[in-house]
């Protein structure tokens, strides 16, 4: 810590606009003088200082960026705003979550459409958001997640943000692959990674190579009914490999999507036997196997209907796609990560784990070795392999451990090192490197982030018109970053400022992440959302987004026997009670508790808790849900309002009170 | 004779002399237009706000009162009333705001007519538009003490909060609440109007008075029958 009369008379500067908006309504005696003795005391030197200066937000100002992250085992979307890097809240997606009344009376059949195999699964491993493009740019509509653990698909509605629908795999149970959407957001990919026989029937695993499968699930989304078709979605099967992450083509790649895989050798372990172990077994060879893969002609050859029904889910098989041309592979540096489109669709960029290059290829050499079928062979299965040094651009040493690329709006793109703890940023070439003032396809600078760098998330940059600014490193490791939490430590989410060139890309700020992992994660400009602040109007039904007619309404509370012993129960909730208040069952009813929050006011959500009977539910302002279950256990039970509401909150609950039989 | 007819519209003015005074005559007629395209306008303005300001409540609430409606938070507001029992905002002035509508264009067609009756009898068409503003606030205020002063004894907030009479124009304040009351423009048009009224019948008198006194000394000397 130094700050001399110059660098303080810079700090002024800089810090002005922060001490006006935060400090002159109420101490006009503060001075840029308070900054530097507060400095000191804490020990911050400038470039601390500008760093707060870059990331703080007074209060009631705004984020300009929100970050949708993955969870990971977490199962849920946690949503960040940038650059204060706050937790602004998480989005429930597999994992019942009582705060959002998730899973507890409300949501649960939605969670259930998901379960693998008739099974409760009452979490997910979320890994790689999608946020829904029109024209290769994000939207702000629909955001989707994938579930790793169980191969599902969760579509999520970004003007409640909520969920909406969850979808199972019918023939994979592992889906690293997703979720990556095409330009339009027409389909949502999901890649089957570990292959499995088709719906994870019984196999032997000797019986590897013919019955285990890899392939891919092409999920059409049908967005005025913001929900997935399935009856329009298919599959395409591959070879088992284990298909990994994806990208979709974009501009000068439309209609294709590129897809890596690990387990090219087909290994399948054993260490137990003293066979190699996976770790050995599928990194053998030197290269895996990019998957080149033409959507739009898929979709031709799924509605002619060239599929085979397979667990009730159309899917093109392997031969068919060869047949059709719809499958190419190219060599890939081995354990892959990440591939990633460049925003003019025109190069794509993989790295590979064990290889200390990014390996970009051109959409340009790629088609054209298809028209020309330059081949370097066929695999074990009969797929076409272009020939690698026909369709690769460059290769540019980075570092240790290269993952994922991100891009800048400036020809600049950015990779994260794994091993060397850094983000590189590099230069591309073609048409993008006259905006840099590096030569083209060069390395810039490494920034060291703090540990184990996973994705990377640049403000929109996986889109077709990144905007710079802000990139998060996702890092997996904090170790030393912050107060020990116990041995379970939290993720470090590192804000890096990507706005200045060359080699000034510091690290801003660090988010601790203490309820998730999340992987990847996308930045979209937060005034492309339209999210609704309360429900449009009372008695809205969030699954339908639309009134439920049915929905209670203020002097049409009552409680209503059925002929069938069933009751329904019409409540309405406001500040600060419920109506009707008392409630008398018998035990045995099947009851049905529909409960409109008929508020207006932003904010005013009541919760609605019932002891014993494991129901929590959130009730934003309009929102009506029903809430379905047997009074099996006689009682007198408290409910209440678990939301603190009002000044009157905690007399606003009623009894119910179900009679033994 | 002077028929019962020519009584209440007064003497007419022969077309010359209109045309050598066109300021004396025109004048009256002008402002009575004036003021029915002020009232007529006012019909589609708002004649009075309330805004309510607490801390949970940045942008504050707001209600506003126009002739034949009440818009803008009114649930809101009433679901917070209900604490201090108060009755909801929509049972205040429910006739009013029925006929609302019809007296003030029953008030432009007096004001039309009143354009045609040279005599006093003017005077009683356009008084009740000139009274009209103070009539809407007073009406307005003993709404709110009605309200104010007859709180449900059994709500929650009871015991805290006694029966009160809430500010009709200014600042009042209840709870957290600062309650700010503005007239609309539909009233300060109203009130305009109540100005330019009165101008019209100064002019008005000033210009049918002498015709009229004119009149009564003809009919008053024998000659003349």
């Amino acid at each position: 810590m130094n700050i001399k009369w110059s660098t303080g008379r810079r700090l002024a500067v800089l810090l002005a606009p922060l001490a006006m908006c935060g400090f002159a309504a109420t101490a006009g005696a503060q001075s840029m003088r308070d900054v530097e003795t507060v400095a000191k005391d804490r020990g911050l030197t400038t470039a601390d200082l500008i760093a707060a200066a870059k990331t703080y937000l007074p209060s009631g100002q705004k984020d300009e960026y929100l970050m949708f992250a993955s969870g990971g085992h977490a199962g849920q979307i946690f949503v960040v705003g940038l650059p204060s890097m706050r937790l602004l809240r998480s989005i429930a997606v597999f994992t019942p979550e009582p705060w959002q009344g998730w899973g507890f009376g409300v949501g649960d059949k939605i969670i259930a459409e998901g379960f693998p195999n008739g099974k409760s699964n009452l979490w997910g491993d979320t890994h790689h958001p999608a946020l829904s493009e029109t024209k290769g740019d994000y939207d702000g509509q629909f955001l989707f997640i994938n579930d790793k653990i169980n191969a599902r698909v969760a579509v999520i509605d970004l003007r409640d943000w909520e969920t909406k629908q969850i979808i199972k795999n019918p023939l994979t149970l592992s889906d690293h692959g997703g979720t990556f959407v095409t330009p339009n957001t027409e389909y949502i990919i999901e890649g089957g990674q570990y292959a499995t026989p088709w719906g994870s029937d019984y196999a032997p695993i000797s019986e590897y190579k013919e019955q285990y499968k890899g392939s891919v699930t092409l999920w059409k989304f049908d967005r005025n009914r913001g929900r997935i078709d399935k009856t329009q979605s298919f599959a395409i099967e591959l070879p088992p490999y284990w298909q990994d992450l994806s990208d979709a083509g974009k501009l000068a790649s439309d209609g294709f999507f590129f897809m890596n895989s690990l387990n090219t050798e087909l290994a399948t372990g054993g260490i137990q036997d003293k066979k190699p172990p996976f770790e050995a077994g599928a990194s053998r060879n030197a290269t895996d196997f990019l998957h080149i893969i033409d959507w739009k002609k898929a979709e031709q050859v799924f509605k002619a209907g060239k599929v085979e029904q397979i667990k009730g889910f159309p899917v093109i098989t392997l031969k068919t796609a060869l047949a059709e041309g719809l499958l190419h592979l190219t060599p890939e540096p081995r354990s892959p990560h990440g591939v990633d489109v460049a925003p003019k669709g025109d190069f794509i960029v993989i790295s590979g784990k064990l290889d200390p290059h990014v390996t970009i290829y051109s959409m340009e050499k790629i088609k054209q070795a298809i028209t020309s079928r330059t081949y370097s062979g066929t695999d074990e299965f009969g797929v076409p392999i272009l020939d690698f040094d026909s369709v690769v651009e460059a290769r540019i040493e980075v570092g240790l451990g290269p993952l994922h690329t991100q891009f800048g709006p400036d020809g600049y793109a950015y990779t994260s090192l794994y091993l060397d703890s850094a983000v590189a940023r590099w230069t591309l070439g073609g048409s993008y490197g006259s905006s840099t003032p590096e030569p083209d396809w060069t390395l810039v600078h490494k920034t060291p982030v703090h540990y184990n760098v996973g994705h990377i998330a640049a403000a929109e940059g996986d889109t077709v018109s990144p905007d710079g600014k802000y990139l998060v490193s996702l890092n997996k490791w904090s170790v030393d970053r912050f107060v020990p939490t116990g041995p379970l430590l939290p993720q470090n989410l590192q804000l890096l400022d990507i706005s200045d060139d060359g080699t000034n890309m510091p690290v801003l700020y660090d988010m601790a992440m203490g309820v998730g992992e999340p992987h990847y994660a996308q930045i979209i400009k937060a005034d492309k959302l339209n999210t609704w602040t309360v429900y449009p109007e009372v008695g809205w039904d969030p699954h339908v987004q639309n009134i439920n007619p049915m929905a209670p309404k203020p002097k049409m509370e009552r409680v209503q026997r059925n002929d069938d012993n069933s009751v329904d129960i019409y409540m309405t909730a406001i500040r600060s009670h419920f109506n009707p208040e008392h409630i008398y069952l018998k035990q045995g009813d099947t009851v049905r508790w529909h409960i409109t929050n008929t508020e207006r006011a932003v904010d005013a959500t009541h919760g609605f808790a019932v002891p014993v009977y494991n129901i929590t539910a959130s009730l934003e302002p309009g929102e009506s849900v029903t809430i379905e279950f047997v009074a099996d256990t006689p009682g007198t039970f408290p409910f209440y309002c678990s939301e603190f509401c009002s000044a009157l909150h905690l007399e606003m609950m009623g009894y119910l009170m179900v009679e033994p039989k | 004779m002077v028929s019962i007819v020519d009584r209440i519209l007064g003497p007419r003015v022969e077309p010359e002399e209109v045309s050598t005074h066109s300021l004396r005559y025109g004048a009256p007629g002008v402002l009575l237009l004036i003021a029915r395209v002020l009232l007529l306008t006012s019909l589609f303005l708002p004649y009075w706000h309330m805004e309510l300001q607490a801390p949970q409540y940045p942008d504050g609430l707001h209600m506003t009162a126009f002739l034949n409606a009440l818009t803008g938070d009114v649930a809101e507001i009433d679901g917070l009333n209900h604490y201090i029992g108060m009755r909801s905002l929509y049972e205040a002035a429910e006739i009013e705001r029925i006929v609302g509508v019809f007296i003030m264009i029953a008030f432009v067609v007096m004001l039309e007519l009143a354009a045609y009756i040279h005599t006093r009898w003017a005077v009683l068409l356009i008084a009740p538009a000139v009274f009209f503003p103070v009539v809407f606030l007073v009406d307005l205020h003993l709404w709110m003490r009605h309200f104010g002063l007859n709180l449900d004894p059994h709500a929650p907030l009871s015991n805290a909060v006694k029966p009160f009479v809430p500010t009709a124009l200014g600042k009042g304040g209840i709870g957290q609440f600062v309650t700010v009351a503005t007239p609309g423009t539909g009233l300060i048009l109203a009130t305009v109007a109540s100005f330019v009224l009165i101008a019209a019948l100064y002019f008005h008198r000033r210009a049918y008075l002498p015709l009229v006194k004119q009149r009564n000394a003809t009919a008053a000397s024998p000659t003349s029958a």
